[in-house]
């Protein structure tokens, strides 16, 4: 696996054109490209590869490391880049527990990091070693809001939740309880699976003994395919709602037909043709979109590819304004002006939504980052944005 | 529980049991004949599936360089030991062995037209690749330690583990998949309905299982691969060579491995790295029979499938926990039951 964490590397560097000029901007990301969470990081690398070469006149030169979905490797990346690559800022960690892993490193070294994972504390709160640190993915609690007002918008009154036995369905069942909670909206029925899981019909089965009338499916990539198709086949009549973990296009290669008439909140930038023209977000989630689709086909577009566009546009954003406090030979300070211009982020339309940070708040996103869809022949529907 | 759920649970449970018992069969046999537990089982299924699915979808299935690789180190390594003996001639000959075979295949693969192709065509070819994958693995990995320690062999497959783990992502990508059934539909019985394929499943488990157990019972092969499970020296000097049953373990571990992955691709999705954990439901079957005895290997299954499937149903966040407690008791019950033994004998 080194061999192929180099071969990436060398493809950057190849990208980046290595040997410009010395004052280039160096910008490293820790990413999952192997292990568990290689579905994450793959598409991220990809759309890494897509962000500018060269920003207000800067050459930018990327190095992407791997994790392999292990923070230990997670932190020793983080060293790495900022040691002996002197990065100017990091993108990454793909996943929560790498993410929270690096927090100590990049907030010692004082290096602006753009985190890809949806972990609320990783960001949260801002201070500390935190400061450092800006989430351009929508927290747990939002999309979960998102969900449950739709459902009781559609009168749902009970629900069934099940959710991978991790803490992905973990985090998913603290903010969708206390959200279905608030808006008086019974929980039946609460299964646990795990991602590799040959069946999951005993859960099912307690499921629809509970006879709720919708399901909420909390798990991430293919493996969310295994509960939708066994209620089905046992014969689940109401509707299940899935959420934005499986926004890829292999979920859909692999459930088929079965999944017709799904519904999930996701990232608008993955239905950016759909969106109305008014919105705010309409022309930067289009231009996500037709880069991302001119490089990897049409219906390519996926949450995790969304989450690293908008890593590229904060550092767009940013470096401009950076470059005018400081210079890039300068690392220590280049990386403070960069923190703060990061930081300064204000109404800045991305390809999921509006960004604005605060003080207290380095993920910036608010309803507009949400957008209703249901599966409608293989694709997504666009049925509701803003939420 | 009503009377229904516990009807569907065990119709569940044998389902998954049935894969379980192929698994358990193949570490059994491959553990009774060459002392290795084999802990890549978990890979050759994912691989076979996963080359099925890449077949249908119209991309040439990577495995196939595998094996050719496989096959070259293989012939580096028989052709290492000749050359110390000195007969030159016989470099050729142990290339044919090696190589032959992998080529042939990546001939067919390249040649035949295999998305279109018949589905129980389609699934010939790739148990015939995991037919070849299965003794290469021997050859290269277990064969030059053949005579080691089981501590040390079972280091191997923690290693082979992991470099096929590897190898997978970069054959298959980090994606899962499904195979379609074999039937679609289903039919009542007893008020619930029972999928076609859970048909398959537990009907082609049983058919090659009393296959093997006949060809045990009654073939001179077959009767050479448990003389050499109860004796190797004894085996050997009547004239049974452990190399040549060692890679007839791993070839019957390669179908059968291949083929219980296809069974669980059918029910459920399958990424690259899912085998390891069903593998080790198999191995926990294997364990209730003492890696020794396949009826009770058997039992084991049917003992993991149905408690997985009820767990599932009672405590679905403990499931897996529950499946591998089991292990806890059986080995105590094992090792009190049979008293001191070496562990370096059988």
């Amino acid at each position: 696996m080194r061999l192929i964490h180099h071969a990436f590397v060398a493809t950057f560097l190849a990208f980046a054109g290595i040997g410009g000029a010395m004052a280039d901007i160096t910008v490293g990301a820790v990413l999952s490209l192997t292990g568990p969470a290689a579905s994450l990081g793959i598409p991220e690398q990809k759309t890494l590869q897509l962000l500018p070469k060269e920003i207000a006149g800067q050459k930018i030169r990327y190095v992407v490391l791997d994790d392999r979905s292990d923070p230990t490797e997670a932190v020793k990346d983080a060293k790495q880049l900022i040691e002996s690559d002197k990065v100017s800022a990091i993108i990454g960690a793909s996943i929560t527990p790498s993410a929270l892993a690096m927090l100590d490193v990049v907030g010692t070294a004082k290096v602006p990091t753009i985190t890809l994972a949806s972990g609320y504390n990783v960001a949260f709160p801002v201070s500390g070693n935190r400061e450092w640190v800006f989430m351009p993915v929508q927290t747990t609690a939002l999309m979960a809001r998102a969900t449950v007002q739709y459902m009781a918008a559609q009168g749902v009154r009970k629900v069934a939740f099940i959710g991978f036995d991790n803490a992905l369905g973990e985090d998913w069942w603290k903010n969708f309880s206390a959200e279905a909670r608030a808006s008086k909206i019974d929980i039946v029925a609460d299964e646990r699976f795990a991602p590799n899981a040959t069946a999951v019909t005993g859960q099912v089965l307690h499921i629809i003994a509970s006879q709720p009338d919708a399901v909420l499916i909390a798990a991430s990539g293919t493996p969310a395919v295994l509960p939708e198709k066994t209620l089905r086949q046992i014969g689940f009549k109401g509707r299940i709602y899935q959420t934005h973990g499986v926004a890829n296009p292999d979920f859909l290669r692999v459930c088929g037909d079965a999944c017709d008439g799904t519904l999930l909140s996701l990232s608008p930038g993955i239905v950016a043709a759909q969106l109305p023209e008014g919105s705010e977000i309409k022309q930067s989630a289009m231009r996500f979109a037709q880069t991302y689709e001119k490089a990897y086909g049409p219906n390519s577009l996926n949450q995790f590819s969304t989450a690293a566009w908008d890593a590229g546009l904060f550092l767009e954003y940013a470096i401009p304004k950076a470059l005018k406090m400081a210079s890039p030979d300068d690392l220590v300070g280049f990386r403070k002006a960069l923190q703060q211009a990061l930081a300064g982020i204000r109404n800045l339309p991305g390809s999921q939504g509006v960004y604005n940070m605060s003080a207290t708040n380095h993920n910036g996103l608010d309803e507009r980052a949400v957008a209703i869809a249901e599966i409608q022949k293989g694709g997504w529907k666009l049925l509701k944005y803003p939420n | 529980m009503t009377f229904d759920i516990a009807l569907y649970l065990g119709q569940n449970g044998v389902t998954l049991a049935a894969i379980y018992g192929l698994l358990a069969f193949a570490l059994v046999l491959v553990f009774a004949v060459t002392r290795v537990i084999f802990i890549p089982q978990g890979e050759i299924m994912t691989f076979g599936a996963l080359s099925l699915v890449a077949m249908r979808a119209g991309h040439p299935p990577l495995l196939v360089w595998l094996l050719v690789g496989l096959g070259i180190v293989a012939w580096f390594q028989d052709g290492l030991a000749i050359l110390r003996t000195g007969r030159k001639r016989r470099l050729l000959h142990a290339g044919a062995i090696n190589l032959g075979a992998p080529l042939l295949l990546l001939l067919l693969v390249y040649s035949l037209p295999l998305p279109t192709m018949a589905y129980s065509q389609q699934i010939a070819i790739v148990l015939a690749m995991c037919a070849v994958f299965g003794p290469l693995l021997y050859r290269v990995v277990y064969a030059p330690a053949a005579k080691a320690s089981v501590l040390t062999l079972l280091l191997l497959s923690v290693a082979l583990h992991i470099a096929l783990n590897s190898l997978g992502l970069l054959l298959f990508g980090p994606e899962g998949s499904q195979l379609p059934a074999f039937t679609d539909g289903s039919f009542q019985l007893g008020g619930m309905p029972v999928s076609l394929q859970s048909l398959w499943i537990i009907g082609s488990s049983i058919i090659l299982l009393a296959a093997l157990f006949l060809f045990f019972r009654f073939s001179l092969y077959g009767k050479a691969l448990r003389a050499t499970a109860v004796n190797r020296t004894g085996a050997q000097l009547m004239g049974i060579s452990p190399v040549f049953a060692g890679r007839a373990a791993f070839l019957l571990a390669g179908i059968v491995g291949a083929w219980s992955g296809i069974l669980i691709a059918t029910t459920t999705v399958i990424d690259y790295e899912a085998g390891f954990v069903i593998g080790l439901k198999g191995f926990v079957a294997a364990i209730i029979g003492g890696l020794a005895s396949y009826p009770t290997a058997a039992a084991g299954a049917l003992l993991v499938g149905l408690t997985e499937s009820f767990a599932s149903f009672w405590a679905s966040a403990y499931k897996d926990v529950i499946v591998f407690l089991l292990i806890i008791p059986v080995l105590l019950w094992r090792s009190m039951a049979s008293g001191q033994h070496d562990e370096e004998e059988s």
